[in-house]
């Protein structure tokens, strides 16, 4: 796999970082999240960045209200959490339309790229078809050289022009996750 | 009800809101949002007419945001039952300008009076206390009332929760502002953010 591959070099993929230094670029100030194996770095930075604030949650839904709290107090905000995050989502994607909010989230796709673990498909099949129906644009990176760029376009229109944005990072530039070495 | 000593939800709310200054007041799905409109239109309020579990968590984004300002959450049984994981997301943050109080009718009120989880075994204060949130009572007097209305200001003793046991009568609806644009605006406006 790609991904595998430019990260045996150094041990680890830079487009975690690229996602990092975007959200820090455009100011976001507050990160909820769902942990997930494909965000782990990316939360490890959100943790030690005084302007941020790491907020976890208990269910991805939290996070909406959480960015919508957010926006009205002046702050931006993002969402990151794994596709079967995404269904928990659907009726508090609500106030993403209602509030027109600058809405932005990244979510790290499985059951569709080498997928070991049949409960993940069902889900990860349905995940931007979900996001598209409830009114979320949606971005995918699949190689770890288009995530700079995808990431870019997603923040600037979510945050500059109110569109509603999720950026799926496909399984494949996130590799597989191995259950049987 | 055939239980003593409840109080009155639109009492309780305008106590809450009567000396509020600049604070922000996030309502719930239901019948706070009425109880919040019927204590009087303002700025600073949040009315939510649906994303039923989220009052919580609006009023942490809020918190967090503005850390000097009182936050306070205004919501249902239902509506927190719906969101209580959002307590312990709560009590991780420990947003120190952030009261939660549930007005607590143990029914289902919007929608026929159905029992609630808290007419059984729940216990919201003690769910509450359990997340971490050190500061979470049971009110059973307007004077205690007024007490957490003052203890809202304290911005750096929070968070705090309260469970309101609240008469069940179904009042008629005071029916707030339902443009989630507007509401939104206008609490930013307040807080001297412009449009995009």
């Amino acid at each position: 796999m790609q991904a595998e591959t430019k990260a045996a070099a150094d041990g680890a993929p830079a487009w975690p970082e690229d996602i990092f230094q975007s959200l820090k670029r455009y100011d976001v100030r507050q990160v909820a999240y769902v942990p997930d194996a494909g965000h782990s770095h990316l939360i490890e930075r959100v943790i030690g960045e005084p302007s941020m604030r790491a907020v976890s949650l208990t269910t991805e839904e939290e996070g909406i209200a959480l960015m919508a709290g957010a926006w009205t107090g002046g702050q931006r905000s993002v969402l990151l959490m794994q596709s079967s995050g995404v269904g928990n989502c659907i009726n508090m994607l609500s106030l993403v339309q209602i509030f027109s909010l600058p809405f932005l989230t990244v979510v790290t796709m499985r059951g569709e790229w080498g997928e070991f673990n049949p409960w993940q498909v069902p889900m990860g099949s349905t995940t931007a078809g979900v996001l598209e129906l409830s009114g979320v644009h949606v971005l995918r990176a699949t190689t770890p050289e288009e995530v700079v760029d995808v990431m870019e376009a997603a923040a600037s229109q979510a945050y500059n022009a109110c569109t509603p944005t999720a950026v799926l990072l496909s399984q494949r530039l996130i590799g597989a996750k191995v259950f049987v070495k | 009800m055939s239980k003593t000593n409840l109080l009155e939800r639109r009492a309780v709310v305008a106590t809450l809101l009567d000396g509020r200054k600049n604070a922000i007041a996030v309502g719930g799905l239901g019948a706070s949002t009425y109880d919040i409109a019927a204590a009087g239109d303002h700025d600073r309020n949040f009315y939510l007419w649906g994303g039923m579990g989220g009052a919580v968590m609006i009023g942490l984004g809020l918190a967090l945001a503005q850390p000097k300002t009182p936050v306070v959450v205004i919501t249902g049984d239902g509506e927190m039952l719906m969101g209580i994981g959002s307590l312990a997301t709560v009590a991780l943050q420990k947003p120190a300008n952030l009261s939660i109080v549930v007005l607590d009718n143990e029914r289902y009120g919007e929608t026929g009076g159905q029992a609630s989880h808290t007419s059984g075994s729940v216990d919201l204060v003690g769910v509450a206390r359990s997340c971490g949130i050190a500061d979470a009572r049971s009110i059973a007097t307007m004077a205690e009332i007024a007490a957490f209305a003052a203890s809202m200001q304290d911005v750096a003793a929070g968070p705090r929760f309260a469970s309101v046991k609240i008469d069940g009568a179904n009042l008629e609806r005071v029916l707030a502002n339902r443009d989630g644009t507007f509401i939104v605006s206008r609490i930013r406006q307040s807080l001297g953010f412009m449009p995009i």
